[in-house]
This record gives C-alpha cells, sequence and structure tokens, in this order.
C-alpha cells in the first residue's frame, strides 16, 4: 500500500530504494572515491602517465627486503599466535579453569591495548635497560637476547595478537555439539588424537579466519616495528615514512606504495578465501561441550599454562601502569610516587580526553545506524544494488589503515571538499576501517529474527518503516548494543589510520600516548595509557552487563 | 561377539542429588533391550554410564565377565547412535563410516572392505561422497547406524535415535533398526521415550520412573500384565476407574460405578478380601450395547472415525470420562448423547490395589522382581 502511494514514472521508490541509493552515495563518496584517487595519484603527475614511483620501489631492495621482512614477521607472528591461542581456547573450553570469567576479561584486554603500548612497555621491561634485563644482568650476569627488530615485534605481535585466534576459536569451539566428541571416543578416538583429528579440523573454517585477521593486523601494524624494529623496517613503516618524507602535497609516492599494500593484501585476502571454500560444512550444537574437571598434576598443567600465557601478556600494560604513578624526571623515571603525570598529561594535550569521546562518539553512532541500515539491506532487500553494497562494505577489511588515512588524505586535501585537518575527515576515517565488523555482526542478528514478525506488522498497518523500527529494531537492540560496545573499544585503540590524519586539535588519546612515547614523555604516556586502559575496561564491563553474558565474542 | 550386559546396584549423583539408587539390570546377548521412561526418569544417564560418558557412583558394569567401570569410554567396544546422530560434519558419509574403523589401524583393503559393507546394509551406498549437510534426516540417521555399527562393537547404544525425525520416518526408520539388528545379532540397549516405538522394536523393555524400574518384560507382558498402575498408563491408553472388591462366596466381584458388578476370576489368592480397588480398562476392553442394559451406564458425548477403529468419548453417570474404541461398523456412528451400556472383557482387565502399586491380577511377569525381592 505504502508503494503504491508514492509510484512514479513506473518505478517502484520504496524508503529502503532510497536508503540504498544513499548509502551507495556515501561509499561512492567516502570509500571508492578516494581509493580512485589514490591510484591517480600513484600513476598520474602533471597529468601525464607514469609508472615511475611503483619502479622506484620494486627496483630497490631497500624496499623490497622490508616487504620480505613483513611477510617473515607476520607468517611467524601468525603461527605463534595459532600455537598459543588454540590450546588455551581448547583448555578454556573443555575444561574448569579456576577464576575464568577473570581470565577471559584480561586475555580481551590484552587484545584491546593500542599495539605501541605493548611495544613500549616490552622496552620498559626486556629494552636496553628494562626492568628485566637489568634485573638479571645485575643479579645474575645473565645478558638476554636483544629484544629489538624481529624479536621483539614477534613477540610483541604474538602477545597482542593471541587473544583474537583465542576469541575466534572459543567461538567455534561453542559451535560444536558434545556428541561428537563423545562418538570420537567412541570409535577409538580420544585425548590428543581426538584434538588433533576431530577438533582442529571442526574448527579449520575459523582457525583460518583467525589466521587471517592475525596476519592482516601483524601485517599492517606500525607502530609496532617502528618503536621496537629500530633498523628491522617493515613494510606499514614504509608506507608512513613514504607519506610523511614527501614535501609539499605530493603525495605519490606514498599513493603507489599504498596501492602496492592493497594488491597483497587482496592476493592474501581471496587466496584464503579460496582455501576456506575447501573447508565448507555446517555446525550447530543442541548439547555444547561441557567444561570437565581435572584432576591431578593434568589440572595443574592446564591451569599453570592458561594463567601464565595470560599473565605474560598482560604483565607489560600493568608495568605501565605502574610507572604512570612513578616521579618522573625528563624521560627518566626517579625513586618514589606522585600523580604529576596525570597532572602533565591534562595540562598539555587535555583536548585529547574529550576528543576521544567527541570523536570516537560520533564514529560510534554514524557506525551503528548506518550498520543497521545495511545489514537489513543486504539480509532483507537482496537485490542488485544491494548486493553492490554487501560487496562494497567488505572492502575496508583488506585495506591496511594507514592506507585508509592516505586516500583520505589525498582525496580531502583539495577542493572541492576539503575536510583534511577536520575532526570529520577522524570520523569518517574510524566509520570506514570498523564498520565492515559491525555490519557482520548485525548480520548475524538480522538473521535470527524471522521475517514474518515484520510482515506481521506491516499487514497491522505499520509503513514499512516503522515496521522496522518499532519492531525489528527493538528485538535488535541488544544484539546491536553489545556489538556497539566492541566496536567503541576498537574505536578509541585505532592507531594507524588516525596517526596519519590528526593534528593538534584532534588529538584522541591513543594518539597523545603514541605522540609522548615517541617524543620520550614516557611518565605521561603511561598516564594516558592508564586512562584509556581504564575506559576499555568500564566499557567492557558494560558490555557483559548489557549482554548478560560472560562469554565474548566478536 | 555379542555379549551379555549386566549391572548391579548402579548409582549415579549430580552432587548430592542421586538421580539413580541401586539398579540392576540384565541384558542377554543378541537382545534388543529398551529403556523406556518420561523424561527425567534417568534412562539417558544409565545408558551414557554404559557408555562412560557418565561417572559411575556406585554399583558395577560387566559385560560379558569383563568390570568396565574404570574402562575409558573408547576401550569399551561400543557402537553408540547419538540423538542428533553426531554426525561430523566435516567428512563425507564415507569418511565418517571408516572413522571408528581408521582408529583401529587396519589395513587398508579391511577398512574399505568394512565401510563399504555397512554403506551397502544401510543403503547409503551411492551418498558415500556426501558432505552431511546434504543429507536428509533419515539418511542421517543410516550414516550414524552404519558408522557406530562398522568397527563391530559388542554393544550397540541407542539414545532416542527417532526423535529428530518425522512420524512417518520414525516409523520407516524403527523398522530398518530391528532389521539391522536382527541380521547383525548384536546386544543393543535402546532409549526412548515413546512406548509405541519401545514396543515396536524391542525383545524386552524396562520401564523406568524416577530413577527406578518399574517393570522389565517383553512388549506383551506389559501392555497386558503391568505391574503398577503408573505401567499400566504409560504404556498404551487406558481407562483409571476406581471400585471396589467384595469376596462372596469365594467369588472375587469387581463393583464398578454406578454399582455394575462383574465377576473376576483372575484375582490372586492373596488379594481375596474386601479392598478398595483401581481399575485399569483399556479402551477395547470395553464393549459397548445400546440396547443389554447389564453393564456400567454412559452417554456419549463425542466420537472419532479412523477408519479401522471408531473413538468414543463418553461420561459415566458420576461424570467420570472414558474412551472405548471399537472396530468400525458398517452402520451409523452411535449419536453423541446416546445413553449406552458398557460391557467389560473381564479376563484382559488390570485390578490395581487403591494406591496403584500392585497389580492384583494373576499372570503379572516382571523380571525386575529378581533384583528387589
Amino acid at each position: 500500500m505504502t508503494a503504491m502511494k508514492v509510484e512514479k514514472k513506473g518505478i517502484r521508490w520504496d524508503v529502503w530504494k532510497i536508503i540504498s541509493i544513499s548509502v551507495l552515495v556515501l561509499y561512492g563518496l567516502f570509500l571508492l572515491y578516494p581509493l580512485i584517487k589514490l591510484l591517480l595519484q600513484a600513476v598520474f603527475v602533471d597529468g601525464q602517465f607514469t609508472l615511475e614511483y611503483f619502479n622506484q620501489f620494486l627496483s630497490r631492495n631497500y624496499y623490497l627486503e622490508t616487504i620480505v621482512n613483513s611477510f617473515s614477521v607476520s607468517i611467524c607472528a601468525t603461527l605463534v599466535t595459532l600455537v598459543i591461542g588454540i590450546p588455551l581456547a581448547y583448555f578454556y573450553q573443555m575444561y574448569e579453569i579456576k577464576g575464568k570469567t577473570l581470565l577471559q576479561i584480561i586475555i580481551i584486554l590484552c587484545s584491546m591495548s593500542a599495539p605501541f603500548i605493548g611495544a613500549y612497555s616490552w622496552i620498559l621491561l626486556l629494552g636496553r635497560n628494562g626492568l628485566i634485563t637489568a634485573g638479571l644482568r645485575d643479579l645474575f650476569g645473565i645478558r638476554l637476547p636483544s629484544i629489538y627488530g624481529f624479536n621483539g615485534i614477534l613477540l610483541v605481535l604474538s602477545l597482542q595478537l593471541f587473544p583474537l585466534v583465542f576469541l575466534y576459536v572459543s567461538g567455534a569451539l561453542k559451535n560444536i555439539d558434545n556428541s561428537l566428541l563423545e562418538a570420537a571416543e567412541n570409535m577409538g578416538c580420544s585425548g590428543v588424537k581426538r584434538f588433533f583429528k576431530v577438533v582442529i579440523p571442526l574448527c579449520m573454517p575459523t582457525i583460518l579466519a583467525a589466521t587471517l585477521l592475525v596476519f592482516m593486523r601483524a601485517f599492517a601494524d606500525f607502530g609496532t616495528p617502528l618503536l621496537i624494529g629500530e633498523g628491522y623496517k617493515t613494510f606499514p613503516v614504509i608506507i608512513y615514512n613514504a607519506y610523511f618524507s614527501e614535501a609539499g602535497t605530493n603525495h605519490s609516492f606514498g599513493a603507489a606504495v599504498s596501492v602496492i599494500a592493497i594488491v597483497i593484501t587482496a592476493i592474501i585476502f581471496l587466496g584464503q578465501r579460496f582455501i576456506n571454500s575447501k573447508f565448507q560444512f555446517t555446525m550447530n550444537a543442541l548439547h555444547p561441550i561441557e567444561r570437565k574437571k581435572l584432576h591431578g598434576w593434568k589440572n595443574i598443567a592446564v591451569n599453570l599454562y592458561c594463567w601464565i600465557v595470560v599473565m605474560i601478556s598482560f604483565a607489560p600494560q600493568i608495568y605501565v601502569m605502574y610507572t604512570s604513578f612513578q616521579k618522573t624526571s625528563g624521560k627518566l623515571f626517579m625513586p618514589g610516587y606522585s600523580l604529576d603525570s596525570y597532572r602533565k598529561a591534562f595540562e598539555n594535550m587535555g583536548r585529547a580526553i574529550p576528543n576521544t569521546f567527541l570523536i570516537g562518539g560520533a564514529a560510534l553512532i554514524i557506525v551503528i545506524i548506518l550498520a543497521v541500515l545495511i545489514a537489513y539491506l543486504v539480509v532483507r532487500r537482496n537485490n542488485f544494488l544491494n548486493k553492490i553494497i554487501d560487496t562494497l562494505s567488505m572492502i575496508p577489511y583488506i585495506i591496511p589503515g594507514s592506507v585508509v588515512g592516505i586516500a583520505l588524505v589525498i582525496a580531502f586535501n583539495k577542493q572541492p571538499l576539503v575536510l583534511a585537518g577536520t575532526a570529520i575527515i577522524m570520523i569518517i576515517a574510524l566509520v570506514i576501517r570498523r564498520i565492515p565488523y559491525t555490519i557482520r555482526s548485525s548480520v548475524a542478528v538480522l538473521q535470527q529474527i524471522p521475517m514474518s514478525v515484520e510482515e506481521a506488522a506491516i499487514s497491522l498497518g505499520a509503513s514499512k518503516l516503522s515496521a522496522f523500527f518499532k519492531i525489528t529494531v527493538p528485538m535488535m537492540a541488544n544484539g546491536i548494543l553489545s556489538g556497539a560496545i566492541l566496536s567503541w573499544i576498537t574505536i578509541i585503540t585505532e592507531l594507524s589510520t588516525a596517526i596519519i590524519l590528526y593534528n593538534l586539535n584532534t588529538i584522541t588519546l591513543t594518539l597523545a600516548i603514541y605522540v609522548n612515547v615517541s617524543r620520550g614523555s614516557y611518565g605521561i604516556a603511561a598516564a594516558y595509557a592508564t586512562i584509556l586502559t581504564c575506559t576499555t575496561i568500564i566499557s567492557l564491563l558494560l558490555f557483559m552487563k548489557v549482554s548478560k553474558s560472560k562469554e565474548i565474542t566478536f | 561377539m555379542s555379549v551379555n550386559i549386566k549391572i548391579v546396584d548402579a548409582v549415579k549423583k549430580y552432587g548430592d542429588n542421586t538421580i539413580i539408587s541401586d539398579l540392576s539390570l540384565d541384558v542377554k546377548e543378541g537382545e534388543f533391550f529398551t529403556l523406556l521412561g518420561p523424561s527425567g526418569c534417568g534412562k539417558t544417564t544409565l545408558l551414557r554410564m554404559i557408555a562412560g560418558f557418565n561417572s559411575i557412583e556406585g554399583g558395577d558394569f560387566y559385560f560379558n565377565d569383563t568390570r568396565i567401570n574404570d574402562m575409558d569410554p573408547a576401550k569399551r567396544n561400543i557402537g553408540m547412535v547419538f540423538q542428533n546422530y553426531a554426525i561430523f560434519p566435516n567428512m563425507t558419509v564415507e569418511k565418517n563410516v571408516a572413522f571408528g574403523l581408521k582408529n583401529r589401524k587396519l589395513p587398508k583393503e579391511e577398512i574399505e572392505k568394512q565401510t563399504d559393507k555397512f554403506l551397502k546394509l544401510m543403503q547409503i551406498d551411492e551418498y558415500r561422497d556426501r558432505m552431511p549437510d546434504r543429507l536428509s534426516g533419515g539418511q542421517q540417521q543410516r550414516v550414524a547406524l552404519a558408522r557406530a555399527l562398522a568397527i563391530t562393537p559388542d554393544v550397540l547404544l541407542m539414545d532416542e535415535p527417532l526423535s529428530n525425525l518425522d512420524a512417518k520416518l520414525r516409523v520407516e526408520m524403527r523398522t530398518v533398526i530391528k532389521q539391522i539388528q536382527n541380521t547383525v545379532g548384536i546386544t543393543t540397549i535402546y532409549v526412548t521415550h515413546d512406548q509405541e516405538e519401545a514396543m515396536a522394536v524391542s525383545d524386552r523393555i524396562a520401564v523406568m520412573k524416577d530413577g527406578d524400574i518399574q517393570h522389565i518384560g517383553t512388549p506383551k507382558a506389559l501392555y497386558q500384565r503391568p505391574t503398577n498402575l503408573f505401567v499400566a498408563t504409560f504404556i498404551g491408553r487406558t481407562n483409571v476407574i476406581n471400585g471396589e472388591l467384595k469376596i462372596k462366596d469365594d467369588n472375587a466381584h469387581l463393583v464398578l460405578p454406578g454399582g455394575y458388578e462383574v465377576l473376576m476370576d483372575t484375582i490372586k489368592k492373596e488379594e481375596m478380601h474386601d479392598q478398595k480397588v483401581v481399575a485399569s480398562i483399556r479402551p477395547e476392553e470395553l464393549i459397548v450395547s445400546e440396547h443389554n442394559t447389564d453393564g456400567i451406564k454412559a452417554t456419549i458425548d463425542d466420537s472419532i472415525f479412523l477408519g479401522l477403529n471408531t473413538h468414543y468419548f463418553v461420561h459415566f453417570e458420576d461424570g467420570e470420562k472414558a474412551e472405548i474404541i471399537q472396530e468400525s461398523k458398517i452402520d451409523s456412528i452411535i449419536p453423541k448423547g446416546t445413553k449406552i451400556y458398557l460391557g467389560i472383557k473381564t479376563e484382559k482387565i488390570n485390578v490395581f490395589s487403591e494406591d496403584g502399586s500392585r497389580n492384583l491380577v494373576t499372570g503379572v511377569v516382571n523380571d525386575n522382581d529378581v533384583y528387589t525381592k
């Protein structure tokens, strides 16, 4: 009935079609346009087509080496996270672990600190004059291997990213029906053998997804190698340097490197999809696995493994919090305690805190509204336009954060639309970065709600839009809200895009930490980091309260 | 290679909560034995104790002479069919069936031969390369059964295997299960809450309630001579009618509502005394008569014509309701409101003590009595 009223020129215009087109326009303007500009910038100089910048990159060993470095450190880090994370998830879901709720909160906190905080605090602990290095050297004369370079990046990335594997694989394990494990045991396959022959194959699609995610994060991360890599240069560092070392408005080399980065990540993404297509099957658990209580040495070993791994990765954050209360003098921490670091933090970059909430909050609201609308279009209005939207929404998955930043600067630093240096561009960047994840979780929520509920509302006289807002959205609310809190945490810890777009007026907490670490104001950085961690913890507790569950999945 | 199963004084506790106490049971070699009972009666718990997935808090479980209490589930040589089939979703039909064989490290040809045999036996040969999500419920059921049997287990355990199927398939699959069990000749313990299914497949049935076995017997014994009122009402449909037993001249008379009296010559000797009783009269044990005035007076409330039989719903003069099943007749169905008289097939009905705990009629065969006395 509603559609009839607005029928014009033979095309059926309904509200959802208008929304589809609006969303497409937004994607075109803020995603496709910047990416096209980026590509043009890379191949056109003064109106002339040239591959010079690609040539410049590909012909120099110095640059190519960074790709090799990036691959080797990312592959190693991915393998280590799998080796740590899968057993951890398995133990966590199969057995009773002491303090398992606290354990999970800490695991999530580990994954949610900004990456370079890990790097920075490991330097404080294991660096040349680090707490542990110095302690071992002075007390026992033991010299630890250097943490700078490959080892350090590997350590930091592994400890930072294994929680993702843990969360993904935990989710998959929850989907395994207990009877599958019992059936295996029944047929003579138990213990370690069952883990490798049944559990791992059943989790394979999830393990592959986690592998991709971890690899992409490791590959795109540049805070860590910048701080702890020293001579060991990785690809994202080159992107960042190329962008900032280029004088004036000519970002061509940075653009060319960005294009290469997108090509590499796209290949990896497609490769993972291809492998994944070999492991397609559906599963649902009527009787999820029940945690068993272990006894004797097995119980001790499993508990020790879980807690030691988790505490090692959480140690840096605790140490950073501790140093935030130490007295400082210039770059050095002094004996004694004070709140000076906090006082200075508020004096120097007082804007950072309100900015974090304003920019992050605005981005969050836009992400939620757009994601819910897009999820609805994709799930309920499956037509050609919306298929395009679905595909477009996947693009930000494969684009490294710093490349998003560079593309946005290139597109919006000149007329007709100047946004560079404003809070708006920061918000746009955060929305682009976060929206694929939120769409995916909204789609999952929406698929659980039968269409018939909405149809009932329409048949009772509600318009399409009011049926959506009065019936569907409230039913989705719980899922949306819990997804939103997780988005919030990722938004406030985002670094790689924001670092390219920020200025003093739009600086946020995460950026403030980074700036202070690079200036050597470790005390102030620690104070900001503590504030950020507390914000994250409060958000997490809120999440648990809202979603009424002790289990967190992404 | 089948075994007999002996359970002596089994105890199952969850914390302080005792689910099963002192339960004993013998399952003969090659027998199809069913644990039947309402949900929560402990039947699945008992099955999982046999399988090794539930801990055993007391008692002894034997396969032949081997005590299996502390044996690893993987070593018990049990084939198990789960309620949701538990088919590995990431393996083809063939790989599912071969899974248990591969774990035994059998030679390759042996595995292939055995897998083939059971794929053919269960008639799923043509789906061997399919993934499970492309199978119907009935086909998945066949895969689960083939997989359980392929390892030539000593015992086959089935946990409500048909509960996820639709009614028609359920009837079809229970015939398949019975036939396969006959062919393979394996000792089988089957769990279900569906009494009709239990009757259709079992050699013997154990009716359970609140963790206790009430009655063990053949389907015929359970239906015709249930040991107590619970079994009478749980197995098949029945009308429960309060009455009195009166002894006159050494003969037992059952006095029913409205004063109708019938002579009962099936009452046990030791029960021959005046007492209040509960009669269990199955719908087919009542005889409708419109003209003869000898019987319980009743009025027809409603009728259902089901082809072979016609069901009548009636109420007695005291307001109690009852159901009657009659073979459909060619003349018209008795209209609502008609006053009728109900005769009784006295040799068939059961009479219980007032509390329903004892059957007063001779001929009860309860294999469980061995353990309780």
